[in-house]
């Protein structure tokens, strides 16, 4: 088949497997958001006995392959069939969708908290010295003064951490998902037309891009505030604000 | 509980052992290769010839940008139809080749390594001091000698700790290769799923022989960059 004909035929397939891709990858990031920071206020300044299970966590997390924590979770909740069901848990991981889910929050809270961690650690303590003269309250001073700091530092790291993530969910495929990766497999099992790769790659790669010029336009947003000089090569749309 | 993991028929201690034997291999022998081409791509990316720099530059930006698992499929897959339709012109009377699993995953591994570890080594080639190259060639040293005695010594020093997280990521990664039936620890904890229904038991166990090989990595990478480093002056 002629590659053309593969998207005309299975077109349809590949951009539901891509509403999949974007949905798993969208929620587990945005979950994994919620979560981040107060993980990550922790680790800045939590005692001993709240950092070291949390240090152990991301350590797991970090050290074993997500494909792993994935049939961990899917698979492995069979074992426990009887508790969750007395719990009325049993229809959640049944699914596939919901389990790979649980585990790319799971995984990408891990990550953010220490991509978090390193942002807060950025922030000048002259800044927080400041707030505090001035006479605001610890959430006063974390809500405007070192989130806001912290975040700029944090954002491409973070936008780094969702794209390996959307591409990391790939592998949910493997317990029938069918996102790109998955509607990829059906097709090829279907039509054994080597072009049903080169659709899915495209698709990835469209994905990102698209991704990474949103993130962009965020990361000047959250910088308007901050002259182009400052903060070195600055990205055009800044330049023109600064200019104008 | 100790005898689903004993050794010999009873237990599949040695099943998952040796499972765990060609994880490693898997990523041993992949790591030279990887290695081996990502110096390849990082002087393309690096070169004055413009065809070769936009080559060497793609190269990196499309593999990095697809899914791991889909290049695992591209290489078993795409590999196998390729050398059989070149088999079918050559030999028409034989059989259909199969490529082994552990061959694609080589090939399929090594392609990532080198795309990401090609941006890690063109990073540590920015990174040398021109001043030093200057004086190698000032008392006459050769290009090769200038590579040999002042390039390689320092890139070897910068790229190391990004290197490091590539080897983990990368040992991680052969997992996926348990997709396409190679017997890795994967999938040997697969079998022994099936056959005893205690997924839960043997998936952890598999997640911490992973943790116990990324731990130790990472003490054998801290070691190794305080060898690399043992020369630099403290400030």
């Amino acid at each position: 088949m002629h590659p053309i004909d593969v998207l005309q035929s299975y077109g349809p397939q590949f951009l539901n497997g891509a509403l999949t891709t974007v949905a798993l990858t969208g929620l587990s990031a945005i979950l994994a958001a919620v979560i981040a920071p107060l993980f990550a206020l922790v680790r800045v300044g939590g005692n001993r006995w709240a950092q070291w299970p949390l240090r152990l966590y991301i350590s797991f997390m970090r050290g074993t392959p997500l494909l792993a924590q994935l049939f961990l979770v899917y698979y492995g909740a069979g074992q426990f069939r009887p508790t969750l069901e007395a719990w009325g848990l049993w229809p959640f991981f049944r699914d596939p969708f919901n389990c790979a889910l649980l585990v790319f929050a799971v995984n990408s809270t891990a990550y953010q908290t220490e991509i978090l961690r390193g942002g807060i650690q950025g922030v000048p303590p002259g800044e927080v010295e400041a707030a505090r003269a001035v006479g605001m309250t610890r959430v006063q001073t974390l809500r405007r003064v070192v989130f806001p700091h912290a975040y700029r530092i944090a954002w491409p790291a973070l936008g780094n951490e969702i794209i390996l993530l959307m591409k990391a969910s790939a592998i949910a495929s493997v317990v029938t998902v069918f996102d790109i990766m998955g509607r990829t497999r059906q097709v090829f099992a279907k039509t054994f037309d080597f072009s049903a790769y080169l659709w899915a790659a495209l698709l990835y790669l469209a994905l990102t891009a698209i991704f990474i010029a949103l993130w962009r336009l965020a990361e000047a947003r959250l910088s308007r505030h901050i002259g182009a000089r400052e903060r070195g090569a600055g990205t055009e749309a800044v330049t023109k604000g600064a200019g104008a | 509980m100790t005898d689903l993991f004993a050794f010999g028929d009873t237990g599949w201690g040695d099943e998952i052992l040796h499972g765990l034997l060609i994880t490693i291999e898997l990523a041993l022998v992949t790591l030279p290769v990887g290695l081996a081409l990502g110096f390849l791509v990082a002087f393309a990316a690096l070169s004055q010839n413009r065809a070769l720099r936009t080559l060497g530059n793609g190269y990196t930006t499309v593999m990095r940008g697809i899914p791991e698992i889909l290049t695992l499929f591209v290489v078993y897959n795409g590999l196998g139809m390729g050398l059989n339709a070149a088999l079918s012109r050559l030999a028409p009377d034989a059989g259909p080749f199969e490529i082994s699993p552990f061959i694609a995953g080589v090939i399929a591994l090594a392609l990532v390594f080198a795309a990401f570890s090609a941006e890690v080594i063109r990073g540590a080639f920015n990174a040398l001091d021109p001043g030093q190259i200057e004086a190698g060639r000032a008392i006459g040293m050769t290009p090769a000698q200038i590579l040999r005695r002042i390039k390689l010594p320092q890139v070897w020093r910068f790229a190391l700790p990004g290197l490091g997280n590539l080897w983990i990521n990368m040992l991680k990664d052969t997992a996926l290769v348990s997709v396409i039936a190679l017997n890795d620890l994967m999938r040997m904890t697969k079998v022994a799923v099936g056959v005893t229904k205690q997924p839960f038991t043997f998936y952890l166990v598999a997640c911490l022989l992973y943790w116990a090989m990324c731990v130790l990595s990472e003490q054998v990478l801290a070691q190794m960059e305080r060898r690399a480093n043992r020369g630099v002056r403290r400030v």
